[in-house]
This record gives C-alpha cells, sequence and structure tokens, in this order.
C-alpha cells in the first residue's frame, strides 16, 4: 500500500485509540465518593469480563465442544481459586484434547 | 510488602498467558494483513501503535475499502470506547506511584486482558504494571510479524486452543469474585444475559458485538449499582 495511504489512517486509528484510553486515565484524579458511582466502578470490570466472555467464548474454536471443554476446565480451576495462568492453561489443554478426540480419535 | 523487584516479576509473570494469547489472536491479524495486500513491516506497525484485537481488524478493513478518515475515526472510537471505561476504573485502582508521565504511558497498555489483571489488584503498583505490560506487547507484535512472515503455518487446533486463553484469563477473574459475593455473581448473571440477548434475538444482533459489550456491562453494573449498591466503608 502507498505510504501516502497507509499512514493517515495509521495515525488517526493509533491517535484515536490512544486517546479513548489515556484521558479518562490521566483526567481521573480524584478519588469517586458517590456510593452509586463508587459501586458502579467496582461492578464495571466483572461486567464487562463476563459480557466479553460470553458468548463470544463458545465461537472461539473451531468446534462447539472443544470450546465447552476449555470453558469447563477454565471455571473449575477457576471456582477453586487457582491463579490466572493456571486458569487460562487448564482451558488451552481442554481445549486441545478435545480437539484431538474429535479430529482424530472420535471422527 | 514486596519488594520492587518481586513486584516487577509478578506483573512479569502475569503477563505470560496474555502474552502466549496475544501471539495467537495477532498470527491471524498477520495473515489478514497480509493477504489483503500490506507488507508486513506494515502490519507490525499497526499491531505495536494500536494494540487492540477488534479494533485493529475493523480498521484493516477501511483502510484496505479505502474509507474516509471520518469512518476510520468513528469505528475507533466505538470500537475501543470499552478502554475509557476500563481506564476510569483503573485510575481508581492506581496508586500514587502511577502519577504524571507513567498514566501517559501506561494507558497505551490498557486492554482488555492486561486491564483484566490489573483489575484484580486490591492496589495497582508500578512496579507490578511495569512487569506487566511488557510481555503481552511483545506477544501482540511478534505474533503479528510471525504471521504476516509466517503464513498459516501453525495448526488450527494450537489456534483455538491459544485463542481460549484470553477467555480463560477473564474467567479467572470473574468467578473467583463471583463466588465471593452474592452482589457480583448477580452483576456477571445480569451481564451474560443482556449480551446474550444482543447475541441471540434477531434484530438486537444487527448490533455490533463491540456496542453490545459496552451496552451489556453498563446496563449490568448500573442496574446493580442502584438496587444493590456496596456496603460503605
Amino acid at each position: 500500500m502507498p505510504l501516502g495511504t497507509y499512514l493517515p489512517y495509521l495515525l488517526i486509528m493509533a491517535a484515536v485509540t490512544y486517546l479513548v484510553r489515556a484521558l479518562p486515565y490521566v483526567l481521573m484524579k480524584k478519588k469517586i465518593e458517590n456510593r452509586f458511582v463508587k459501586s458502579f466502578m467496582a461492578y464495571l470490570p466483572y461486567a464487562v469480563l463476563a459480557a466479553m466472555t460470553f458468548p463470544a467464548i463458545l465461537y472461539a474454536t473451531s468446534f462447539l465442544w472443544s470450546a465447552l471443554a476449555g470453558l469447563a476446565a477454565a471455571v473449575i480451576a477457576a471456582y477453586f481459586e487457582r491463579g490466572l495462568f493456571t486458569v487460562a492453561l487448564s482451558a488451552c489443554f481442554a481445549a486441545l484434547l478435545a480437539e484431538v478426540l474429535i479430529r482424530y480419535i472420535i471422527t | 510488602m514486596n519488594t520492587g523487584i518481586s513486584e516487577w516479576k509478578r506483573g512479569l509473570v502475569s503477563g505470560i498467558p496474555i502474552a502466549l494469547g496475544y501471539f495467537a489472536v495477532s498470527f491471524t491479524f498477520g495473515i489478514v494483513a497480509v493477504s489483503s495486500g500490506l507488507n508486513w513491516q506494515e502490519a507490525v506497525l499497526i499491531s505495536a501503535l494500536n494494540l487492540t484485537s477488534a479494533g485493529q481488524f475493523a480498521g484493516l478493513n477501511i483502510m484496505i475499502a479505502a474509507g474516509t478518515y471520518f469512518e476510520m475515526a468513528l469505528s475507533q472510537l466505538v470500537i475501543n470506547l470499552r478502554y475509557a471505561l476500563m481506564s476510569v476504573a483503573l485510575s481508581q485502582k492506581a496508586d500514587e506511584s502511577i502519577h504524571g508521565i507513567y498514566r501517559w504511558l501506561f494507558a497505551f497498555f490498557h486492554t482488555d486482558e492486561i486491564f483484566a489483571v490489573a483489575a484484580g489488584e486490591e492496589r495497582l503498583t508500578r512496579r507490578f504494571f511495569f512487569g506487566l505490560m511488557v510481555l503481552p506487547f511483545f506477544g501482540w507484535t511478534l505474533g503479528t510479524l510471525a504471521g504476516a512472515l509466517g503464513g498459516s503455518i501453525l495448526p488450527d487446533m494450537i489456534c483455538d486452543a491459544l485463542g481460549l486463553a484470553l477467555y480463560g484469563m477473564f474467567i479467572a477473574i470473574f468467578i473467583p469474585a463471583a463466588k465471593g459475593s452474592r452482589k457480583v455473581m448477580a452483576v456477571v448473571a445480569l451481564a451474560i444475559c443482556f449480551n446474550c440477548c444482543f447475541y441471540y434475538i434477531p434484530g438486537l444482533n444487527r448490533i455490533s458485538s463491540g456496542f453490545a459489550i459496552i451496552i451489556s456491562a453498563v446496563a449490568a453494573a448500573a442496574l446493580a449499582a442502584a438496587v444493590l449498591p456496596e456496603e460503605e466503608g
């Protein structure tokens, strides 16, 4: 792609993405006191993460069953409060195992 | 009290699964970018300067289609608006060691997954964040490089498995929190219900997934904050 075409797009993309991240972080300096706002901020991360996980996780792999295997492994590991790394790896290994089964053994 | 080095190391280790997941996702981005007509330098530069998945894929499409600059700006704003929410949340977690220039620097690294880990901290310190941000950045840019240069070498099975690492990380944050608090459990359940509505109900499913996530999360958190606010104290 010609540099004259590529560069403006790249700069706009990067600038908007960066400012969306940076402005709220730099401008919010005070501690929030309002009870509703405090609760909202405390709840929001979990709400964002949950919404990002479901239902997207079900379609993240080539087979529904491998996604379900990964999901189940992650939920179990997380329920028993394993670390982030363990939970993520459990999901990966369970999904991999399920795919090996589906691709090479069951069919 | 943790020493500086161990805080930094703890951050670094927390970044490992993120970096692995990013490698797989950005590998795909590299393949798509090159097959759309970009060279590998252009693909890698996009990843290095944006560090975001959905936004980059959308931006790439607009570049290829020779869309307007306004369309580019608006798409990035809408798709990445969730980062503004995350930055506000992290501004409440960041301790006094993250001030001035560090805020401008660190904000660049506010991705979904880095946020997921940082939000799980009781108190976010500069050293921890320094450790946390390093490997995901390299995972993302090197993954793009590998995908752009190497094409489709990595088998689907490995891509699939690595792709789940991202969701595994989310689950590792919100499941223990929901287990510990009925209110958080309600928040999580509401957010999932709302987002599934956007996904499965005809008509509603025309809304982009980025928007759907913002609306679902804000609605769930606001509803819970109004009806079930946290205890004062």
